[in-house]
């Protein structure tokens, strides 16, 4: 009973009438059922973007990164932009899942699965771009410490960019696994409800044979907790390291102090935005609005507007020791980047970042569905933009003015770009379709303390449960009458 | 090995408890309660002692650490050292801030994954594996309570039946 105590002034955090069976039944619902037209137009239009990526990325690779509008001055421009937003929005899974999980915010509980998976497929995204921008990918496995056939030439671990190999590896495969073990239980409960053969045969293969005994859930929840433990300080060091590409070299408006507490903060930023895009369309489509409520959303809006506030701070703490350093250097990169030819994206980026999540402060601005989507949108369209600025604004102007240019992408990089969402909504739809898309064990778990109906009992003043002792035995049921539902693994 | 074994149904958590306590009180042996979910307590209910698997992570971790500085000291500083922006590679220690981010990664690196190797191996989790749970419905709503039976079951029974289990079956094993 302490266990399932929480503050009577807490909402629900699970609505409806909801008892354990209802979780299974309603989180099972999307895999079993069938999909609707919407998703099939939705899954060919993500399909199309992901196969034109794809000749973008053959025509690349065949022919070379002199497709892209890539020149001598700006070296770096689409493509680390699409990197940095990618990994971007890979940081708001682990972050959700490990930090909030260590700082025990049961909400967490209704986002996490799909949050993590975005990680998971954003990271996938990320993650092309620098191996087809080494021109020959069949070559990536020269960034790994191996021995080769050059003699004792190794790779350079003072480098950032090797840095980013491990940070980037490390981070995508403990995602998922901890991914991965969290769905151990939900794909049983999947499994043990499903009726044709081969549904069963699938998710006995992913469950890994998960039984659910008092042990296993005792390491399962320690596995859990070192791994959140573990996961947070991942979290932060990929993004700083990533920072570190950046920082690391001299190039005015890279070479910062502030770079990795920034991009931190712009990563959650975004990451959040994109699972609140991803998850306000989901709890409609597949039926979830009892577990993702207006409540989750206001909470995401609220880290939202936070770390929106974080990075504005970032912006003026840069422009601000830009002017304080006294170089000239460092300040005509920011002067030129306010108020040079690339204006509309420096604008661009501080209207989507740092104003338009402060319309969150209203309560009823954050608790509405419409403004929260077109808020997540604007948010993921602003920190877009805001690499775009860092990378390519700082470059277009180097220190020689003879070789000053402009930068504008042919349709290769923004075909790959494409090809990327493409993948990367390809991929989410198939898991909407196939994976318990909240955990549902854990879900269950806070229930009884956080579930309207079990609120509602305890403002009632009844109790939560009653033993309901039998002294004469029931009929047909003390034999192993139900033989017909019991495993036959034995 | 045909042994006979009682399994009580449980569709509460708390009723579970409850149950776990008394049927321990009563000095039977339970052999396993099978969860939908974690049931906190329940582990120190049944008398199942604390899990190490947190400390494996942690000599795994050193484990990672120790590979990371051994492996950056040989490939950095023995095999092929170099001088790069104006800093030689003589000394792994005056180079090591800049390997810090590998030797964290390393770290993490280990301590993660060969401790989920070693959970997945301890509680008999893989790929094709056959699950174990007796009953479908102990991944959905229902807790299962196992208990060896030794000589009458029908003390067990009715003590069971009291506890609040909405279903008992003897099983052989």
């Amino acid at each position: 009973m302490a266990s399932h105590y929480e503050a009577p002034i807490r909402k629900p955090l699970v609505l409806g009438d909801k008892g354990y069976h209802d979780v299974s039944v309603d989180i099972a619902a999307p895999v079993e059922g069938r999909a609707n037209k919407q998703w099939w137009i939705v899954f060919s239009i993500a399909l199309a973007a992901f196969l034109w990526g794809i000749g973008c990325i053959i025509y690349t690779i065949s022919t070379g990164i002199g497709t892209w509008g890539l020149n001598k001055t700006v070296n770096w421009a689409w493509d680390i932009t699409n990197f940095v937003w990618w990994v971007g929005i890979g940081h708001a899974g682990t972050l959700i899942s490990a930090v909030l999980l260590l700082f025990r915010q049961k909400w967490r509980m209704a986002v996490n699965r799909s949050a993590e998976a975005m990680t998971i497929f954003s990271v996938i995204q990320a993650g092309l771009f620098p191996i087809i921008h080494m021109g020959r990918p069949w070559l990536g496995y020269w960034v790994l410490p191996i021995p080769n056939q050059f003699g004792s030439l190794w790779v350079n671990f003072n480098s950032p960019l090797l840095w980013d190999v491990f940070a980037i590896s490390t981070y995508l495969s403990v995602s998922l696994v901890f991914w991965w073990t969290g769905l151990l239980p939900d794909f049983a409960m999947i499994r043990d409800r499903a009726v044709k053969p081969f549904q069963k045969k699938i998710y006995s293969l992913v469950s890994f044979g998960w039984t659910g005994r008092a042990k296993d859930w005792q390491r399962f929840e320690e596995v859990s907790l070192v791994l959140a433990g573990l996961a947070t300080p991942l979290v932060l060091s990929v993004h700083t390291i990533v920072s570190f590409d950046f920082a690391t070299s001299v190039i005015p408006g890279w070479h910062t102090t502030i770079f990795p507490p920034y991009f931190v903060a712009g990563a959650i930023f975004s990451g959040f935005a994109m699972v609140q895009t991803l998850l306000i369309i989901m709890r409609k489509v597949s039926h979830l609005e009892a577990y993702i409520t207006v409540q989750h959303i206001e909470l995401m809006n609220i880290v939202i507007m936070i770390t929106g506030s974080i990075v504005g701070c970032a912006y003026i703490t840069e422009l601000f020791i830009a002017w304080y350093s006294g170089v000239e250097y460092e300040q005509y990169a920011f002067l030129n980047r306010a108020t040079g030819p690339y204006w509309w994206a420096y604008t661009l980026m501080m209207t989507c970042n740092v104003f338009s999540p402060q319309i969150m402060w209203f309560k009823k601005i954050r608790t509405s569905i419409l403004v929260s989507f077109i808020i997540s949108i604007v948010v993921n369209i602003g920190m877009w933009f805001e690499r775009f600025v860092i990378i390519v604004t700082s470059l277009h102007r180097d220190y020689l003015p003879s070789s000053w240019t402009m930068f504008s992408p042919t349709f290769v990089d923004i075909g790959i770009f494409i090809g990327t969402i493409g993948f990367f909504f390809v991929l989410f739809l198939l898991y909407a379709r196939t994976f318990p898309v909240i955990a549902q064990a854990e879900v269950k778990s806070i229930l009884k303390s956080s579930g309207e109906r079990f609120k509602k009992l305890r403002d009632a003043g009844k109790p939560l449960y009653e033993i309901k002792s039998s002294a004469a035995p029931q009929k047909g049921k003390d034999s192993g009458s139900k033989s017909d539902k019991s495993n036959e693994n034995k | 090995m045909a042994s006979k074994v009682i399994r009580a149904f449980y569709d509460d958590d708390d009723v579970l408890m409850h149950a776990v306590k008394k049927v321990k009180a009563a000095k039977h042996h339970i052999e396993e309660v099978y969860c939908p979910f974690p049931v906190h307590g329940l582990d120190k209910a049944m008398g199942l002692a604390p899990t190490r698997i947190a400390i494996t992570s942690f000599l795994y971790g050193l484990t990672g650490l120790t590979v990371s500085i051994v492996m950056m000291n040989f490939i950095m500083i023995k095999d092929w050292p170099q001088d790069i922006g104006g800093k030689p590679s003589f000394s792994y220690i005056a180079n090591m801030p800049a390997f810090v981010p590998v030797m964290f990664e390393m770290t993490v690196f280990f301590a993660a994954h060969l401790m989920v190797i070693t959970f997945y191996l301890r509680s008999r989790l893989w790929p094709f594996k056959k699950a174990e749970n007796p009953d479908l419905r102990s991944t959905d709503d229902h807790f299962i309570m196992e208990i060896e039976v030794h000589g009458d079951a029908a003390d067990l029974t009715a003590l069971l039946r009291e506890t609040g289990a909405v279903e008992i079956n003897t099983v052989e094993k």
